[in-house]
C-alpha cells in the first residue's frame, strides 16, 4: 500500500531565506490588527460590559429592523441585535438597568419576553444572560490575567527546558497570535466573550506546541552539527518536522472543522478562533519564533556544556545517516 | 525500549480496561440505567448549558452587615450604660463615619465605661484582635471603631448562615438537585437544572424575611408621615398598599413580636377566600403575640417585612393559640413564596443577584445532538487520515485515539466532572490533538527509516526522540489549562477539565500503548522492513 505523504521527503525549502519579508509581513498583520482592535473594538459580549441578553427562536425568520423597533418602544435601552446561525435565532442584547435594585432586572427580562410572545406567537428564549458591571468588570479582570499568566508560565518554561532566547521567541510569537486572533475578532465582529478567552488560551498552549517541537529539534541539531551555519541549522530543522507540523495542524483543523460546520451555532464563534488560532500559530512557529532565533543569536556554544556527553553519543550514531 | 516485563503489560491492560468499562455509563441513556437497577453508577454530569437550567450568582451588601453590627452594637452600648447599680449617663450616640462615638457627662466614670464596654467586644481573627476597637478621645468621648477582621468575621459567619437559609428555601421550592456553594468571601453559586423560569427563586432570594410587628402610632399627622416626621419612640415606615392613599405609615419603634419566633408558616385563605399567609408561633412568642392583642384590641397592628409595612388591620380580637395570619395585597404564588422565606428563616444579609444564566432545555439538547455528531465525524475523519497516511501504523495510532477518548469519558465520570458545551469543544480538539504524539513518533520513525537504520532501530528512536518533544509540549498545554481551570468560571472550567484529562489520557494512549501494540508485532511477526 502506498501511503500519503503529504511533505516529500527531502524537502528543503528556505525558511530563512525569507525572513525579512516574513518579519515585514508579521509585523504588517499585527499593526493591522491592533489598528482593528483599537478602531473598530471588540464586540465585547455581556460577559464583559454587563447588560442582559435574550437568545430568542421564533417560528419564522423575522426581519431584524422591526424587531429592534419593537424593542426599543419598550423604554428599556438600545438594544442591539444578532442574529444567530439561523435567520430565526436573533440574540438581543440589552444595557442593564440604572437602578441596582435586583427586581429591576427581572423587569426587564420580563417585559421583553411578554412583549415578544405577544407580537410574534410561538417565540421561544433559549437563553438569557445577565451580567452587573462589577462582576463583568472581574470577568476581564481573570480573562486577561489568565493570558498574560500562560504567556508568562510557557516563556519562563521554554527558558528553562531549553535558553532564554528560546523564552523570549516563543513569548513574541505568542503575542503575535494573540494579537492577530483578536484583530480578527476586531474585523469581523464576532462576539467576544467568555469561551473565547478559553478559546485564545488553547491557541496559546496549542502554538507552542508547534514551538516546542522546531526548538527541540533545534536543540538537537546544535549538539549533532556543531560547526553549521545557524540560518542553515534553523532550515533543516524546520524541514524535519516540516512533516509532523503539516499532519499535526491538519489533523487539528479536520477536528475543528467538523465542529465549526456540525457543531451548532453557540460553539461556532469559539472554534473560528481555534481553527485561525491554529494557522496564525503555525504560522509564526516558522517565521516567527525559529527566525527570531536567529537574530537573538542562539549558538551551538548555548549548549555547550550540558552537550558535551550528548552530542559524542549522536554524532557516532549519526556516522552512516544521510543528511539533507 | 521495546520491551515489556509482564507486570508493565497487565497493568497498561488494566488501565484500558477500567477505564473504558468506566466511560460506558456515560454512553447509555440515563433511562435504561435506572432501569436496570444502576442509577448509582458514576456518570457524567451535563453542565447546565447542556441540561438546560439557571445559574444565578448573589452576592451579599456587605455594608449592609456592617450597618446591622453599627446598629446592634449602639443598642448594647445604650443599655451597658444603664444596667446595674452605677448608671452612666452618656449623650447621644452619633454613628457619622460608621464608628459609634459618645460623651460620657460624668468623666470620672469613664474608665468604669471604658471597661464595661470592652466586655462587649469579642476576640475576631487568628491575630488576637477583637471586633472592634475602644479608644477615649479628649478624655470626655469614648469612639468604637469596627476592625476589618471583626467585619470580616461578621460576614463570614452571616454568610455561613445565609448558604444555609438559601439552600432551605430552594429546597423548600422543590426543585431538583440543586447545587448551592458559597464562592470567595461574600458569594453564593445557586445552580438549578431544568428551572427555566428563575423569576420565582429570585424574587424568593432577594428577600431577607425579617418580620416584625409593631403598633401603628396614630397620633401622628398625615403631614408629618408625609414629611417623614415621627416624634421620639416612633419610625416612619414605607407602606406600599395602602388603603388610606399616602404610601407610608407611623409605628413605635418596639418590636412587639418578631419572626425569629416562628415555628411554621403556609399559604392559605382567609375567610373571604383571599390568599394570606398563616404562621404559627413558638410558645414564647404565641404568649407575647395573645398579650399584644389582648391589650390592643381594636388598635391597628402593622406587620412588617423587610422593613415595609404589608398590611395593618385593627385588632378585632384578642389572638392566643400562637397562630395568625399575615394578609396583604397577595396572590397564591407570592403568599406561598412568602410562607417559604418565613419559614426557611431570615436572611442575615442582603442578597443581590449579580449574574445569572439560564438555559432553555431546547437548546442544551441542540448542542448535545451537534456536538456529539461533530465529534463522531472529527473521529472518523481523523481515523481515516491517520490510516492513509501511516498505514498499520496508523491503525495502532487510531486504536489509541478510541481507548483514549473512551478513557476521557471514564476519568470524567469517575471524578465526577462536569461536562459543558465548551467541555464538548474540548474533546473535538482532544481528538485533533491525541494523535499529535503518533504523528511525532511516526514522522520521527520515516526520518530514521530514510537514514538507512533498520526496523528496530528506526522504532526505537522515534520513540525515544519523540518523546522529549511530546513530553515538553504536553507540559505546556497543561500549563494554560491548569491557569484556565484555576481562573475560570462555570463553562470554561469544563473546558480546562477536559483538556487537562485529554493531555493525561492521550499521552498514556498515544505513546504507551501503541508502544506496547508496535512491540506485539515487532516480537510476533519480525518484520524486515516496514511501511510508513
Amino acid at each position: 500500500m502506498r501511503l500519503l505523504k503529504l511533505v516529500p521527503d527531502n524537502t528543503n525549502i528556505g525558511f530563512v531565506k525569507l525572513r525579512w519579508i516574513a518579519f515585514s509581513f508579521t509585523l504588517v498583520l499585527t499593526i493591522a490588527s491592533l489598528a482593528l482592535i483599537g478602531m473598530r473594538g471588540l464586540n465585547l459580549g455581556v460577559d464583559f460590559v454587563g447588560g442582559l441578553m435574550i437568545e430568542t427562536e421564533f417560528q419564522k425568520p423575522v426581519s431584524l429592523d422591526e424587531l429592534r423597533g419593537k424593542v426599543n418602544q419598550l423604554g428599556v435601552g438600545e438594544s442591539s441585535l444578532q442574529q444567530f446561525g439561523q435567520a430565526n435565532v436573533v440574540s438581543i442584547r440589552l444595557p442593564l438597568p440604572e437602578s441596582t435594585d435586583e427586581g429591576a432586572t427581572n423587569a426587564v427580562v420580563k417585559k421583553v419576553q411578554t412583549a415578544l410572545s405577544a407580537e410574534y406567537p410561538g417565540v421561544q428564549f433559549r437563553r438569557t444572560d445577565t451580567v452587573s458591571g462589577k462582576v463583568s468588570g472581574e470577568l476581564i479582570r481573570t480573562g486577561v490575567i489568565a493570558v498574560v499568566l500562560s504567556i508568562v508560565g510557557i516563556a519562563l518554561f521554554s527558558w528553562f527546558r531549553f535558553e532564554w532566547q528560546f523564552g523570549v521567541s516563543t513569548a513574541v510569537a505568542i503575542v503575535h497570535d494573540v494579537i492577530v486572533t483578536m484583530g480578527f475578532f476586531a474585523l469581523t465582529q464576532i462576539e467576544f466573550d467568555l469561551s473565547i478567552v478559553a478559546a485564545v488560551l488553547t491557541i496559546v498552549g496549542y502554538s507552542i506546541n508547534d514551538k516546542i517541537v522546531i526548538d527541540d529539534r533545534i536543540r538537537e541539531n546544535l549538539r549533532k552539527y556543531r560547526q553549521m551555519d545557524m540560518r542553515t541549522l534553523v532550515d533543516l530543522s524546520v524541514n524535519e518536522t516540516l512533516p509532523r507540523t503539516v499532519m499535526t495542524s491538519l489533523t487539528l483543523l479536520i477536528a475543528l472543522g467538523a465542529l465549526l460546520i456540525f457543531g451548532g451555532d453557540v460553539i461556532r464563534g469559539f472554534t473560528a478562533a481555534m481553527m485561525l488560532g491554529i494557522l496564525v500559530g503555525t504560522y509564526s512557529s516558522i517565521y516567527v519564533s525559529s527566525s527570531l532565533l536567529i537574530s537573538l543569536g542562539v549558538t551551538a556554544q548555548s549548549f555547550a556544556p550540558k552537550a558535551a556527553g550528548n552530542a559524542e553519543r549522536v554524532t557516532k550514531r549519526d556516522n552512516e545517516g544521510a543528511v539533507p | 525500549m521495546l520491551d515489556f516485563p509482564r507486570w508493565k503489560v497487565w497493568t497498561i491492560v488494566t488501565t484500558v480496561v477500567v477505564g473504558i468499562l468506566l466511560s460506558i455509563p456515560s454512553l447509555i441513556p440515563e433511562a435504561t440505567l435506572a432501569r436496570a437497577g444502576l442509577a448509582g453508577l458514576p456518570r457524567i454530569n451535563l453542565g447546565l448549558d447542556l441540561a438546560g437550567g439557571s445559574h444565578i450568582l448573589l452576592e451579599a451588601d456587605t455594608a449592609d452587615v456592617a450597618k446591622q453590627r453599627l446598629q446592634l452594637m449602639e443598642e448594647n452600648v445604650r443599655t451597658e450604660m444603664r444596667r446595674g447599680d452605677t448608671r452612666i449617663e452618656i449623650g447621644d450616640i452619633s454613628t457619622a463615619g460608621g464608628k459609634l462615638s459618645f460623651f460620657v457627662r460624668d468623666t470620672t466614670k469613664l474608665d468604669t465605661a471604658v471597661e464595661r464596654i470592652r466586655t462587649l467586644t469579642q476576640p475576631a481573627g487568628m491575630t488576637g484582635q477583637r471586633d472592634w476597637d475602644v479608644a477615649v478621645v479628649d478624655s470626655t468621648r469614648i469612639v468604637l471603631t469596627p476592625t476589618k477582621s471583626g467585619l470580616d468575621t461578621a460576614v463570614n459567619d452571616a454568610m455561613d448562615v445565609a448558604t444555609d437559609v438559601v439552600r432551605r428555601r430552594i429546597d423548600e421550592m422543590g426543585t431538583r438537585e440543586p447545587t448551592i456553594i458559597r464562592q470567595g468571601s461574600e458569594r453564593i453559586v445557586v445552580q438549578v437544572p431544568g428551572l427555566q423560569n428563575p423569576e420565582a427563586l429570585k424574587s424568593l432570594l432577594g428577600k431577607t424575611a425579617k418580620l416584625e410587628f409593631k403598633l401603628v402610632d396614630l397620633t401622628v399627622s398625615p403631614a408629618d408621615i408625609a414629611a417623614n416626621r415621627a416624634p421620639p419612640g416612633s419610625q416612619i415606615l414605607p407602606y406600599p398598599d395602602n388603603p388610606g392613599g399616602v404610601p407610608a405609615i407611623a409605628v413605635y419603634r418596639r418590636v412587639m413580636v418578631s419572626g425569629d419566633e416562628l415555628i411554621d408558616a403556609k399559604q392559605s385563605f382567609d375567610q373571604q377566600g383571599r390568599p394570606v399567609t398563616s404562621i404559627a408561633f413558638n410558645n414564647s412568642g404565641g404568649r407575647k403575640f395573645g398579650r399584644v392583642t389582648t391589650e390592643n384590641v381594636g388598635k391597628p397592628f402593622a406587620m412588617i417585612l423587610d422593613g415595609k409595612v404589608i398590611s395593618a388591620p385593627n385588632i378585632n380580637e384578642p389572638i392566643l393559640g400562637g397562630q395568625a395570619q399575615i394578609s396583604g395585597n397577595f396572590t397564591v404564588q407570592t403568599a406561598n413564596e412568602l410562607a417559604i422565606a418565613l419559614k426557611s428563616g431570615k436572611l442575615p444579609v442582603a442578597l443581590k443577584v449579580v449574574e445569572e444564566r439560564t438555559v432553555g432545555p431546547d437548546l442544551g439538547a441542540d448542542s448535545i445532538r451537534s456536538g456529539t455528531i461533530a465529534a463522531i465525524i472529527a473521529t472518523v475523519a481523523v481515523v481515516v487520515f491517520m490510516l492513509v497516511t501511516y498505514g498499520r501504523f496508523g491503525v495502532y495510532a487510531n486504536i489509541a485515539l478510541v481507548i483514549n477518548i473512551l478513557m476521557v469519558l471514564g476519568v470524567m465520570a469517575l471524578a465526577g466532572a462536569t461536562l459543558t458545551l465548551p467541555g464538548i469543544a474540548g474533546f473535538v480538539l482532544t481528538i485533533g490533538a491525541a494523535v499529535d504524539a503518533n504523528v511525532l513518533i511516526n514522522e520521527r520513525i520515516r526520518e530514521e527509516q530514510r537514514r538507512g537504520r533498520n526496523v528496530i532501530q528506526s522504532i526505537e528512536l522515534g520513540y525515544k526522540e519523540a518523546s522529549r518533544a511530546i513530553f515538553d509540549a504536553n507540559i505546556t498545554n497543561t500549563i494554560a489549562a491548569v491557569i484556565m481551570f484555576m481562573l475560570g468560571t462555570g463553562p470554561v472550567k469544563g473546558f480546562a477539565v477536559v483538556l487537562i484529562i485529554g493531555i493525561a489520557t492521550s499521552v498514556f494512549t498515544a505513546v504507551t500503548l501503541t508502544r506496547l501494540m508496535v512491540s506485539r508485532w515487532l516480537r510476533t511477526k519480525r518484520p524486515q522492513t516496514i511501511t510508513i
